[in-house]
């Protein structure tokens, strides 16, 4: 793994992916749209209130992986001191607010509709919501030192911390049966979402995921920008004749 | 075409939702290439400063002589 900690290995690895992963991510949004919006039927409770189905459930998956991504990073960064693990980490961060924000605004406009209120503290909302501050805390918190590495370390701690809510945020609707309806797509056995319907979520699920990877890729390489920026600031003020 | 536009009744809570969507993936993904730009010019101006005979020996420019 230590042979992708080398910062100029990933800014040439990276420039090698994004022009794919970008491809990509046009390639499978113009794809799960016309499946999402046009392609797939309506609900036959729902109407067409289903289709914010589409980007709200790959909105909350992403939400939930790009957390994950970030404990992984985090665990990496204060166990092997992996440089660029935490780089990536703070990189990553507002997009993951970013889906989760989504996933919370999109979850809200497919309720008001469907179970006649906009917010319920129901067990699922609410852990999702916990899940959206802690991205701010952690952005917060990495630029709260003066120090960029101290603040990178005080946030690995608070993520790790963290990860307590992700497998709340999974169970929450097996635990407590309050208003969210249970998981339909990764249920064993009865089938519970229609083919026409989970062609569209998956594809939708794949854009996002282009998505993120193209974003990481490209905020990673500004935050190396940043280091080099610092230590060249840093030789500058100390006058050294380097 | 009214009529998927107007998505059954519901085209206030369905457009709204790929709206709010679209808008914060392409602020995010808008910011990520400003904050690129932006840096690139400082690192550029930097090294510039630093002079063509000192800029050498810049600490990435030393890693890439020793590899060669």
């Amino acid at each position: 793994m230590h042979r992708f900690a080398n910062p100029t290995r990933f800014l040439r690895l990276s420039a090698a992916i994004l022009p794919w992963s970008a491809g990509l991510t046009v390639v499978l949004l113009a794809a799960g749209l016309y499946l999402g919006l046009v392609a797939s039927p309506a609900d036959y409770l729902q109407g067409e209130t289903v289709r914010i189905m589409y980007v709200h459930v790959p909105a909350a998956w992403m939400a939930l992986f790009v957390y994950a991504n970030m404990a992984l990073a985090s665990a990496a960064g204060l166990v092997w001191r992996h440089p660029l693990a935490e780089l990536f980490c703070k990189a990553v961060a507002p997009v993951g607010a970013g889906f989760t924000a989504v996933c919370l605004i999109t979850g809200s406009l497919w309720g008001e509709p469907t179970w006649g209120t906009w917010w319920s503290w129901d067990a699922r909302l609410t852990s999702v919501l916990i899940l959206f501050f802690l991205y701010l805390g952690y952005i917060a918190l990495v630029n709260a030192f003066d120090d960029p590495v101290r603040g990178l370390q005080a946030g690995a701690v608070l993520v790790l911390v963290g990860v307590v809510n992700l497998p709340i945020i999974k169970f929450s609707v097996d635990w407590w049966h309050t208003l969210h309806q249970q998981a339909s797509v990764s249920r064993v056995g009865v089938p519970a979402l229609d083919p026409t319907m989970l062609a569209p979520l998956l594809v939708m699920a794949a854009a996002f995921t282009a998505y993120f990877v193209t974003l990481a890729l490209l905020r990673t390489r500004a935050e190396i920008l940043d280091r080099r920026i610092q230590a060249l600031r840093l030789a500058q003020a100390g006058g050294q004749q380097v | 075409m009214t009529e998927f536009l107007a998505m059954g009744g519901y085209a206030a809570f369905v457009w709204s939702a790929y709206g709010v969507a679209a808008g914060v993936m392409i602020a995010l993904l808008a910011s990520t290439l400003r904050g690129l730009r932006q840096r690139r010019a400082v690192l550029d101006a930097l090294e510039r400063a630093r002079g063509p005979s000192r800029r050498r020996a810049a600490p990435a420019r030393a890693a890439a002589d020793q590899a060669r």
